[in-house]
């Protein structure tokens, strides 16, 4: 085929994305944060058996209003990209496909996400 | 197929197989942790070293690593784009998650009973 010079419009911010869509990167972008806060997360869990002391410590952070709410970003990361990894699971297994059933689970995968971080910001607050 | 043609195959298998060891542990510790009664130090050690406990966390920490690993390595292949950039960055990774590894070997193997 002979290169063309037809115009290519790209601009994925500028293009509506389908919910699906929205739901697929979002996974991505949850995954990226739980890979950036797992190192801080083996450290807290060291800290807090290396002493009464620490153990101490990691518990009082628990309840500081700033780590409480890095921890909902933390329990929004881990919703949202465990809801959508079950929901690709089940596409693997061909289960979803269709463009509407697709669509319901997408919207499914976030409400399912809020829903939890709701959750636990009531348990915490 | 052959391993070599296939291995997106293989990482594939890997990602899922992780993910689901991972989905059942934090469901098991979610329970636990939710369910006990007594939450302080001594309590904390004695459940991090039941030996039960203590292989399934340190399984759950492999599993972790290397679906981290592979979902990495995803994200580098799409979006660097320069060779040299790439390989620092998935020789880097790869180091961290290895040093990772090695460190929750010594964290878990250390805690002994209350």
């Amino acid at each position: 085929m002979t290169p063309t010079n037809r115009p290519v419009f790209l601009n994925l911010f500028l293009i509506r994305q389908p919910v699906t869509a929205v739901v697929s990167i979002l996974h991505r972008l949850s995954g990226v944060l739980l890979i950036l806060l797992v190192p801080l997360l083996l450290y807290t869990f060291d800290h807090s058996l290396k002493s009464e002391a620490g153990f101490a410590e990691v518990m009082q952070l628990l309840q500081s209003t700033p780590m409480k709410l890095l921890g909902l970003l933390l329990v929004w990361a881990l919703a949202h990209h465990l809801l959508a990894g079950v929901r690709f699971l089940l596409l693997d297994m061909h289960l979803g496909v269709d463009k509407p059933a697709a669509r319901r689970n997408a919207w499914l995968v976030h409400l399912g996400a809020i829903a939890i971080v709701v959750l636990v910001a009531g348990s915490l607050f | 197929m052959s391993w070599r043609a296939s291995s997106g195959l293989r990482s594939w298998l890997f990602q899922r197989l992780s993910a689901a060891y991972i989905l059942l542990f934090l469901l098991y510790a979610l329970g636990s942790w939710i369910n006990a009664t007594t939450i302080n130090y001594p309590a904390w050690r004695a459940w991090v070293a039941h030996p039960v406990i203590n292989i399934a966390l340190l399984m759950f920490v492999f599993a972790l690593l290397l679906h981290m690993w592979v979902g990495g390595r995803d994200i580098a292949m799409d979006y660097l784009k320069p060779l040299l950039l790439r390989y620092v960055a998935l020789i880097g990774f790869a180091v961290s998650l290895l040093a990772m590894a090695f460190l929750s070997m010594r964290i878990l193997f250390t805690v002994t009973g209350p």
